[in-house]
């Protein structure tokens, strides 16, 4: 079945919620705070200091050590996730012809959104800068191991 | 039929290749975010395990490739910045092709002012 199309100024039924309209706030809402949230990620990972060359355990294990990064990095994971997942859904939605393979791709798309969302909060949250298993000279200095 | 599609804002010109820019952008930014979360989640595996993976994006080839993600992520940023501009300031419709360019030059100066210094890390001539 192809996609059926609304004749154009129909009015919108009031029955349901308007989940489009939700999307499209939340695309904006979500895109102003990613502006702060990226461009500080990107400023303090890439730009100072050493840049890429500094990051390893010890530089992640440092900054999730402290309150300040978990919520910000948690912030970005949820809100950039589920950002480009709608993106994408938008994305499918304008270039799919059978409702099939349009409702499949969208399962996927929330499915892996589902996924990276739970996976990324359980790492920030369950995190251990000194674990056990580490060679001492990988861990940030603040590890007694150290 | 006007021959011209005079008054839109999403066919032809700047609104639309704007428009295209950020979806494609959107799309490649997405992508690396899906790999982004799971090699970060590596932390919660071992150090070891963490190091060896990011290391690889201190190579070369990775490293050029992050040139292009930090330029991709500064357009989309500040496009959607435009187009929230657009749907709700006043005269944001009147200016959407201003806007359009002065996007192209912050976009164009932040990576100016990033690329050397990602690339002196990348190829360790600090
Ligand atoms: C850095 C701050 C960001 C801002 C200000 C921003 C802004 C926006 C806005 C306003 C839209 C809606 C465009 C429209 O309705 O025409 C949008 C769409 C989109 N964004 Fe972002 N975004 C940001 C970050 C991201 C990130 C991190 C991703 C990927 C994970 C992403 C992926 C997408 C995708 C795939 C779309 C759909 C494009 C389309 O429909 O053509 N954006 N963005």
């Amino acid at each position: 079945m192809s996609v059926v199309i609304e004749q154009p100024r129909s009015p919108r039924s009031r029955k349901a919620a308007n989940w489009e309209k939700y999307g499209w706030m939340y695309m904006r809402a979500s895109g102003a705070l990613l502006v702060i949230l990226i461009f500080g990620h990107l400023f303090v990972n890439l730009w100072v200091g050493e840049g890429i060359k500094a990051i390893d355990f010890a530089f992640v294990g440092g900054k999730w050590s402290n309150p300040f990064w978990q919520v910000w990095d948690g912030l970005m994971l949820w809100l950039a996730l589920i950002h480009g997942t709608n993106g994408m859904r938008t994305i499918v939605n304008d270039y799919t012809s059978k409702e099939g393979i349009r409702k499949a791709l969208n399962i996927a798309l929330w499915g892996i959104c589902a996924v990276l969302v739970v996976l990324g909060t359980l790492v920030i949250l369950t995190f251990d800068p000194c674990p056990a298993n580490g060679i001492a000279a990988n861990l940030p200095s603040f590890c007694p191991a150290r | 039929m006007p021959t011209k599609p005079a008054g839109t804002l999403y066919r032809g010109k700047v609104g639309m290749w704007s428009w295209v820019l950020h979806r494609i952008t959107g799309v490649a930014i997405f992508f690396f975010l899906l790999v982004h979360v799971l090699d970060t989640s590596l932390v919660r595996l071992s150090p070891e395990a963490y190091n060896a993976v990011v290391s690889t994006y201190k190579t070369p080839v990775v490293g050029l490739g992050e040139l292009g993600l930090v330029a991709a992520i500064l357009y989309h940023a500040l496009n959607g910045v435009r187009v929230i501009l657009i749907d709700f300031w006043r005269k944001g419709v009147k200016y959407q092709n201003v806007m359009f360019w002065v996007v192209v030059a912050i976009a164009f100066i932040a990576f100016a002012g990033f690329a050397p210094r990602h690339l002196i890390h990348v190829f360790h001539l600090g």
